[in-house]
């Protein structure tokens, strides 16, 4: 157990240091989902006066949650292509020779994209919240949030881990980033599911991403929140493309 | 022998094309990726157009304008990226060995964009109308909405030819990419001025000189012909794209003086 706990915190340690002490990795990280939230919220509130939009938090909290779990799974992503790009200038190959646990390389990877989110939602909440982002839910609903914030970026860091582990080059990018982009944004994004139309509409009913954003805003509105449900997912996930990121670890020990 | 300017323009051009057709990552994209996003915000907008003063029925109509921008923002990268690679890979350096113009280098390559850029604004074009797009201005529209559109990536490519001839660097002309994104999401890209709730965002889009291009498309598919939007888009359109093939031959010039 020691063994794997060295591992992933020298791991987690490097990868946090890399991102925080290089601008060119740091700054689109956080400069982004603040852009984003300005050009969603500010850009498009007057959505909030659409007939049928009835979400008591207004305009701000229903653009902040999307962008929240966004930044959270860019985050995982984001580290996905770190380990990628560890695997191109040979580091990662002596990292797994080196590693006495190498499950710790991957829990360590995923702390930093956790400490990485953490950072970067931490700013979000503060920039929000100064511009006058009202917050309905109480102490424990924005503890909900976070948490299932960070399980989306779990969630996210295991896919992209997973894909980094096998194709162990960083042209995989796109293949990282797109799904989770098109995921992201087949999701109830400007109005209430209800409000949805077309085939956005249909394909959102059946997005697991949905339930995860809709629970997000409930829970800053402090409205009825299906706990079960949407941490169920949330959970149901992560487990999921832990698996598949394992296996891609395992993939990449066999190519050596 | 001398080979006619406009024939070192042809070869220069041919090259740029084959270049770009040859890497599907180049074409794929840019024509993709602005449809996808389209169509995604056709489902989640399309309750926008119950805002009382929304120009149309259809959020369709509104955002097709989008993709011939952002069409135009991807040819940016093309030009700016194939001509720093050719710094990078000394082939400019080489260039300035032979009698070939320094205008025709840059003319080649721009052409080289616009013939890309001007099959992606007929897919586009196609794509709306099979998607059921309302347009107004009728079949004599169609040509004026590829020329704006061409006049729109002519600017963007001229941007990207500046970038990328003056920082030599393909990685810094991919940097650059997520600057020219935020003036098109600052922009009216999303709702019409009048009904952008937020004074400062209505100020920034309103200076932002890609939302009179956005309206100038748009115009041509809701309006029908109204001169003073097209005017701003043209203009507009114009004013950047002269700019920007001036700054990039002056950076071509001290490129060559620097080799």
């Amino acid at each position: 157990m020691s063994r794997f706990l060295d591992v992933t915190h020298a791991v987690a340690w490097r990868t946090i240091h890399n991102f925080v002490s290089n601008p060119a990795f740091f700054f689109p990280s956080v400069i982004f989902p603040l852009f984003f939230f300005t050009a969603f919220a500010g850009g498009l509130s007057s959505v909030g006066d659409v007939p049928g939009f009835d979400f008591p938090a207004g305009y701000t909290a229903f653009q902040f949650v999307f962008v929240l779990m966004q930044a959270s799974a860019f985050g995982g992503v984001f580290t996905g292509f770190g380990i990628a790009s560890d695997f191109e200038k040979g580091f990662a190959r002596r990292l797994l020779l080196g590693a006495p646990n190498r499950l710790g390389i991957l829990a360590g990877y995923a702390l930093a994209a956790l400490a990485r989110a953490a950072m970067v939602s931490t700013l979000l909440f503060a920039v929000a919240l100064a511009t006058g982002m009202q917050v309905i839910g109480g102490g424990v609903d924005l503890f909900g949030l976070v948490a299932l914030a960070a399980l989306v970026n779990l969630t996210a860091t295991f896919f992209a881990a997973g894909v980094a582990f096998r194709t162990r080059t960083i042209q995989a990018g796109p293949v990282m980033q797109m799904p989770m982009f098109i995921v992201l944004f087949l999701a109830p994004v400007y109005v209430p599911l209800d409000l949805v139309s077309g085939w956005v509409g249909a394909v959102a009913q059946l997005n697991p991403f949905t339930a995860l954003l809709e629970g997000g805003r409930d829970l800053i509105s402090g409205q009825d929140f299906p706990a079960l449900a949407a941490y169920g997912i949330a959970v149901g996930l992560a487990l999921a493309f832990s698996t598949w990121a394992v296996r891609g670890l395992r993939r990449a020990e066999a190519a050596g | 022998m001398s080979v006619s300017l406009l024939a070192q323009i042809g070869q220069m051009a041919r090259r740029s094309i084959l270049q770009t057709l040859r890497q599907p990552a180049m074409v794929v994209p840019p024509i993709l990726f602005p449809l996808v996003l389209m169509a995604i915000n056709v489902g989640g907008l399309e309750a926008a157009t119950s805002l009382p003063g929304f120009p149309s029925d259809s959020y369709l109509d509104f955002a097709i304008a989008v993709p011939f921008v952002q069409g135009a923002l991807f040819a940016a990268i093309n030009a700016g990226s194939a001509l720093a690679r050719d710094v990078e890979t000394g082939f400019i350096k080489r260039l300035a060995m032979t009698p070939m113009q320094r205008t025709a280098l840059l003319l080649g390559h721009l052409g080289g964009v616009l013939v890309v850029a001007l099959a992606s604004a007929c897919i586009y074009t196609a794509a709306g109308f099979a998607a059921g797009m309302d347009f107004e201005a009728g079949v004599a529209g169609v040509p004026v909405l590829l020329a704006l559109a061409m006049v729109i990536a002519l600017a963007f490519a001229g941007i990207g030819a500046y970038i990328g001839l003056r920082s030599g660097s393909g990685e810094a002309v991919q940097g650059f990419f997520p600057l020219l994104f935020v003036l098109l999401f600052l922009s009216s890209m999303s709702l019409p001025r009048p009904l952008i709730e937020q004074d400062w965002f209505r100020l920034i889009a309103t200076y932002n000189p890609v939302s009179y291009l956005l309206e100038g498309v748009r115009s041509i598919v809701i309006t029908g012909w109204d001169a003073e939007a097209l005017a701003l888009g043209f203009g507009f359109a114009s004013v950047i794209a002269l700019i920007a093939v001036t700054g990039s031959a002056a950076a071509l010039r001290t490129r060559l003086v620097r080799t």
